[in-house]
């Protein structure tokens, strides 16, 4: 092998690796010499935005991360809740949006593929996925080759590898046109004492390599397509982008499983953002020890690579371990028996430092601490955005009333953001491995818990990904609080107690001051929404340079709330079960129209304070729903969001697998006289509408619960009729009297008739 | 209860037969040459064996353990694929037909109605023809098709199983959801001891997750091996 060469570095060098000059003095101040070329390479990843979380680690540190029940917070490949049995969650999610819109298929894929290997890196199964996907608008033609691709990659390489996906949320608006956002979440059962961490330590020690071969695919991707914004040149950056292999991964996950029930492993990381780089200088970080390697040991799918591009390649379904010295046989014949690629590659020291040889030659030499732990922490400034008083001023009787209520309940429906989402999900395997309780569709998905041994417990975990993004762009820190508590909302619905929450935060470029004050007042909401429902933060990811062309997204913080069920049978759908029950509302009576799905769709205007969300009121309704689905006093619920209480009982009443449509006749709550428009398409946090067979019972239940009840009328027939509030004239008779029939039709066809033109 | 690299239905279809079902049930490796020797049955399940990347089923064909059920099948022992096993015994030459690209072009998952067409040992005997199962699918490539002469005969001697049809048990175009010539869900070869469909009975075996209809197609298989009629 020829002697290595490459290019000198300086400053200028460092500026085309996004680093900036105090980086570059700081880097020289460490090493006390010019870093290699490999050496630069990696100061430029590990202290990305994206790898460091450079702008947003000191507000981070004021999330709420504890409970009793979390045996992993933030920190770790994911975070973990014991959920009793001997068992825990381990769940994340995680953003792949830059890729996603580069290559929408690949781009998603391996978001899929990422978030799954932080999963079972743990020692976990992964049993459910999730997405959050964001588009611009769907008469885009771009944005429904987007929407595919997404769609083909998140299935395309979840139902291979057999997760099923369970839930989500897709929405679509003219801010993300330039920039989409797609969200990957997964969740997987370990036993709660073999939980595995990413830690290097045992010096002497053998570290392995398992998985695919290392290519030229992926490199910079961390750093150069992740933490910039795009400009025109968007296309340029596709060869940043991964190709997955969820054939590799599923052959991964089931070998690292079985490596994990013998007790060879010392710690283990997945390669995911900066490959090779990341997981070394993070495994040894955490363990306060140093490594040794030898890159040319590594298995390549590409001849000639140099040790640049090794470092850096963000090849997929790769896999960094730690065994005890003496197993690596055993570990290696695992992998093989599995077909994958499988190598020592290095030792674990004692020196923290990670020193790296590449044919004899040592071409990286570097204290680990300094790059991985220590990286430098930018505090960048705020600003109020110079709009924000426009964004929530609405002046409520400047807006028209809407004089053709079933029109509008029909034009609703009919909009992508509220129109069934099956188009979507019917191409995800929703049910393998056998436990899906509720699938896509409803307000949360319910999943039994089966053991490793496949043998099932009684339990269940329940979980939703929510964020209304206009709210945050109105209010970033109401916005956010309203966010937790839906997610949190929605997975109380099922009966499940809210335990823990996963979050992925969206944003603009954060050298923008105006968006480095949305993200801080996100932060500082989900804060305290955290705190308020007893739901701490066990891991989530940060997302920023989400700007095309100088046009951000909507700031969009996802949370993703997972819940815990004693009794998977004793669970609520969101939909009316049958005919014949009492239907009540939970919460609040009177709603606004300002920053509604209304307002948006029927008038234009996005703007308006929504009333604010009642955190005390939230962790209330959780009990109530929790103690009344457990004793089947409410025997179906389903959250009152987007589109008003009008869209929510239409939802209740559409076809389902067990029963057809079904009807229901109720009067709106509210004071007499209320305007149709706010009772029927006016929106508020923390209202749920259930329904009942024992009405006294639950009515004295809420009232010892202190939430609001009000019973509003009756499922059955085939019309959903909504009168106006008791007392008022008597014209008209109804507000809404409309074939339940013909509102789903709508409804079913509002994503699929825009993709077939 | 064969487990090929890229299976992942297997613990599901473990889950159903020995959890449900109380049947002895093992997974056997694809490398292995032989099944064990107290097999009664070979079930395949779903999945994407190999990845699939050439064609569904085209790569599993060609492990040991096919030989191995190759020759349970010749000698009368019953064989149940679905999905991707169903795939896999079309392309060993197990049963006859293949099954291509769902007509949309998608994957789909989601629940369908079959309907019961004949109700034989060891696959289908606690059904009455005519009843209508509640099952779903999930696949990419599962448009059932075969020559017409074939499929011909294959009507005449009662190999087809299951069709898709709608809740009230008519076969019609709509209730077809992937483009299968004659609505064709599953079929057993011309001896009937080899049945391969697309639908997943394993995730249909438990009120509350799925409803209970598969049970009737894998008890039919149980029941049959219990009565010792088969292999």
């Amino acid at each position: 092998m020829s002697k290595l060469q490459e290019p000198t570095v300086d400053l200028a060098l460092a500026f085309e690796h996004d680093l900036d000059e105090a980086d570059y003095t700081l880097i020289l101040e460490i090493l006390g010499r010019t870093p290699t070329y490999s050496e630069l390479g990696i100061f430029s990843v590990m202290w990305s935005e994206h790898c460091s979380y450079k702008s947003s680690r000191s507000y981070l540190k004021e999330l709420p991360t504890e409970a009793p029940y979390v045996l992993q917070g933030p920190g770790e490949n994911a975070g973990a809740i014991d959920i009793g049995d001997g068992l825990a969650a381990v769940f994340k999610i995680e953003s792949h949006n830059h890729p996603s819109f580069i290559e929408p298929k690949q781009g998603a894929a391996t978001g899929v593929g990422g978030i799954l290997r932080d999963i079972f890196t743990m020692g976990a199964r992964p049993v459910a996925s999730m997405d959050s996907i964001r588009f611009g608008p769907l008469d885009d033609p771009k944005h429904q080759h987007l929407l595919r691709g997404v769609v083909d990659g998140i299935g395309g390489y979840g139902n291979p590898v057999g997760v099923a996906t369970v839930g989500g949320e897709t929405q679509f608006h003219e801010r993300y046109r330039g920039n989409i956002l797609v969200n990957a979440f997964n969740l997987g059962i370990v036993d709660a004492d073999r939980i595995f961490l990413g830690k290097a330590s045992g010096v002497g020690n053998p570290v392995i390599y398992a998985g695919s071969k290392t290519g030229r695919d992926g490199i910079h991707g961390a750093s150069l397509l992740a933490s910039a914004e795009f400009g025109e040149d968007g296309e340029a950056k596709r060869p940043t982008v991964q190709v997955g292999d969820p054939f590799t991964e599923k052959c991964l996950i089931e070998a690292c499983l079985e490596l994990m029930q013998t007790d060879v492993i010392v710690g283990i990381q997945d390669m995911g953002a900066a490959g090779l780089t990341c997981s070394s200088f993070e495994m040894a970080s955490r363990a306060g020890t140093g490594i040794e390697m030898d890159l040319d040991r590594v298995p390549q799918r590409a001849e000639g690579m140099t040790p640049y591009e090794m470092l850096l390649s963000e090849s997929q379904e790769r896999m960094l371990l730690v065994t005890r010295d003496g197993e690596e046989k055993r570990a290696l014949e695992i992998f093989s028996r599995w077909g994958l690629d499988a190598a020592v590659v290095g030792r674990v020291t004692d020196d923290g430092h990670m020193r790296i040889r590449w044919y004899g030659e040592t071409v990286v030499e570097l204290p680990i601490d300094p790059v991985a732990a220590s990286s430098p922490i930018v505090n960048r400034p705020k600003a109020v955005p110079s709009d924000l008083a426009l964004r929530q001023q609405l002046d409520l009787d400047a807006i028209a009333p809407e004089d053709d209520l079933e029109a509008a309940l029909e034009a609703l429906l009919d909009s992508p953001n509220l129109a069934s989402k099956e188009w979507i999900y019917r191409q995800y395997d929703q049910l393998v491995q056998g436990n899906t309780v509720i699938g896509p569709g409803g307000d949360a998905a319910l999943v039994r818990v089966c053991r490793e041994d496949g043998s099932a417990t009684k339990k269940a975990l329940a979980m939703a990904l929510d964020c209304n993004p206009r709210w945050c762009w109105i209010d970033p820190f109401e916005g956010t609080r309203a966010a937790v508590a839906e997610a949190a909302r929605n997975v109380a619905c099922t009966g499940a107690r809210p335990l823990a929450l996963t979050n992925c935060l969206n944003f603009g470029n954060p050298e923008k001051p105006e968006i480095m004050w949305e993200f801080s007042e996100a932060t500082r909401g989900l804060a305290e929404a955290a705190i308020a429902l007893g739901t701490p933060v066990i891991s989530g990811n940060v997302s920023f340079y989400n700007e095309t062309s100088g046009t951000s997204i909507l700031p969009t913080p996802t949370i993703g709330v997972v819940g815990l069920l004693d009794d998977w049978q004793k669970h609520a759908p969101s939909h009316f079960p049958k005919e014949g029950l009492d239907v009540f509302l939970l919460g609040p009576e009177e709603a606004s129209i300002a920053g509604s799905e209304w307002l948006a769709l029927r008038r234009g205007i996005e703007a308006g304070m929504p009333p604010k969300v009642d955190l005390v009121h939230e962790k209330r309704l959780h009990g109530l729903l929790a103690s009344g689905i457990a004793s089947a006093l409410i025997v179906s619920a389903h959250d009152c969001a987007e589109g008003g209480l009008a869209v929510a009982l239409a939802e209740c009443c559409f076809g389902q697998r067990e029963r057809p449509a079904l009807g229901v006749c109720v009067t709106a709550p509210g004071p007499a006289g209320e305007s149709a428009t706010a009772a029927l398409f006016g929106e508020r946090a923390g209202r749920v509408l259930v329904t009942s067979a024992r009405a006294d019972e639950l009515l004295a239940a809420a009232k010892a619960a202190d939430v609001p009840c009000r019973a509003i009328g009756r499922t059955g027939g085939e019309h959903l009729q909504i009168a106006p509030p008791a007392g008022s004239s008597a014209s008209p008779r109804l507000w809404v009297d409309a074939r339940v029939a013909v509102l789903e039709n709508i409804w079913r066809r509002g994503i699929p008739r825009r993709l077939e033109t | 209860m064969l487990q090929f690299p890229g299976s992942n239905d297997d613990r599901d279809m473990r889950f159903a037969m020995k959890s449900v079902l109380g049947a002895e049930a093992e997974l056997v490796w694809h490398g292995d040459e032989e099944l064990p020797r107290s097999t009664e049955a070979v079930l395949l399940p779903g999945g994407f064996s190999y990845g699939d990347y050439l064609r569904t089923g085209a790569m599993a064909r060609f492990s040991p353990i096919v030989s191995a059920v190759t020759r349970f099948a010749e000698r009368g022992g019953p064989v149940l694929g679905t999905c991707n096993g169903f795939q896999i015994l079309c392309e060993s030459g197990l049963l006859p037909g293949a099954l291509l690209r769902n007509h949309q072009l998608h994957f789909i998952c989601d629940f369908v109605h079959l309907r019961v067409e004949n109700s034989v040992v060891p696959f289908s005997s606690r059904a009455a023809v005519g009843d209508v199962l509640h099952i779903p699918i999930k696949h990419g490539e599962g448009a059932y098709t075969v020559a017409p002469e074939e499929l011909e005969r294959m009507e005449s001697e009662g190999q087809v199983l299951l069709r898709y049809c709608n809740a009230a048990g008519e076969v019609t175009p709509e209730a077809n959801p992937n483009g299968s010539v004659a609505n064709i869900a599953g079929i057993v070869n011309a001896r009937g001891n080899v049945f391969g469909l697309m639908p997943h009975p394993e995730h249909a075996v438990e009120a509350g997750i799925g409803g209970t209809d598969g049970i009737v197609l894998l008890g039919s298989l149980l029941d049959a091996a219990r009565a010792g009629g088969v292999a």
